[in-house]
């Protein structure tokens, strides 16, 4: 499964990682929810690492769409509430 | 409600349906977002040009503001051997302030710096898949007709579709933090052509080093002043003029210069 980090690229993850990565993912949503900026940061912060530490990066020239798409690492909870808020404010 | 991760990925997906829905024949899709393709990739080039930039304009503040702090360093230096204390700690005082705002700027830069890779690795990244988004496009289009190619571009399309979003968002947000620090960046360089580094107070150019030369002048002139006196008829100076008659017997001739030089001169060859 591609799972990608906004500013990082994409990493391929075993499908067994899934369910650490949507437990990691839970805490962040409920982070948001409260905004709760610490919890957000933590939250991020272990989430990223683990895509990087399980995952495999995918070739540059690989073509195709992420199953996840995740904040990047110096993200804030405003930004991500404006991303999944509007499409629009995705640029291209 | 579906995870935050898988959420946002919905809507990098949304993004390229909605382009994909809008043109009729799906391979004019492909040119129209070749082209917009080169274009991010333009800027993204330009991004890391503007933050290189910025970079290198800190680069030469925090050079400058160092200078400065190394000026002041001297100055309370000097201060001290006057037995000027307070001058002194006005000097050191300015340099602590100075020192403060050279690590606050060294902070900012690192945080370029980083901004600057990220980029550069974008502009790497984006380039290979467009490399591929191109080679596929010539592909689908030769081969596939228009009802064919709507399947068959569906991967392809929203994979670079996300990277190009993905690449947008990065040149906002180092587009957004060169701003700041340009902002920041214009009032230093402000203060430094204003000199008010110097003397925060702006009553004058630099009131640490004219007290300083103030205090050098004084001290020249006390001494000016003692060795007069010296001179003065009933004074002691038999002695002085006994010594410079002893140094004059010394003085030699300057020996003449030899035309082993002229001699040592290479040769031009043809």
């Amino acid at each position: 499964m591609i799972v990608r980090i906004l500013g990082e690229g994409q990493f391929e993850v075993a499908e067994h990682t899934v369910e650490a990565l949507n437990s990691i993912d839970t805490q962040l949503q409920v982070a948001v929810d409260s905004s709760d900026e610490a919890g957000f940061h933590e939250a991020l912060r272990s989430l990223l690492a683990l895509v990087r530490e399980v995952g495999d990066r995918v070739p540059d020239d690989h073509l195709g769409p992420s199953e996840l798409v995740l904040p990047n690492a110096d993200a804030t909870i405003e930004e991500v509430r404006a991303l999944l808020g509007e499409e629009g404010l995705i640029p291209g | 409600m579906a995870g935050l991760m898988k959420r946002m990925s919905l809507i990098f997906k949304a993004k390229a349906n909605k382009v994909m829905d809008r043109a009729e024949d799906p391979r004019e899709t492909l040119d129209y977002s070749y082209t917009k393709q080169l274009e991010l990739l333009q800027k993204v080039r330009r991004g890391v040009a503007d933050v290189a930039t910025s970079r290198k304009r800190l680069e030469l503040q925090v050079q400058q503001l160092q200078q400065q702090s190394d000026k002041l360093d001297g100055q309370a230096r000097a201060a001290l051997s006057q037995g000027r204390e307070d001058l002194a700690r006005e000097a050191l005082t300015r340099k602590s302030g100075l020192q403060t705002q050279i690590s606050d700027l060294q902070t900012q830069h690192t945080s370029l710096q980083a901004e600057e890779e990220k980029l550069t690795l974008a502009s790497q990244r984006l380039q290979a898949k467009v490399d591929a988004f191109r080679t596929k496009k010539e592909t689908i289009k030769a081969t596939y007709t228009a009802a064919e190619a709507q399947t068959k571009i569906g991967e392809a399309f929203s994979g670079i579709s996300e990277e190009m979003g993905d690449v947008g968002l990065a040149i906002q947000r180092a587009e957004d933090k060169t701003q700041t620090m340009q902002a920041r960046a214009g009032a230093i360089d402000e203060l430094l052509a204003s000199g008010a580094l110097d003397d925060p107070t702006g009553t004058s150019k630099d009131d640490i080093q004219s007290e300083l030369d103030r205090l050098a002048s004084t001290n020249d002139v006390e001494l000016e002043l003692a060795k007069m006196k010296g001179e003065l008829p009933g004074g002691a100076s038999a002695q002085p003029q006994a010594i410079e008659g002893a140094s004059t017997a010394n003085q030699t001739a300057p020996s003449p210069a030899t035309p082993a030089e002229a001699r040592q001169q290479p040769e031009a060859s043809s």
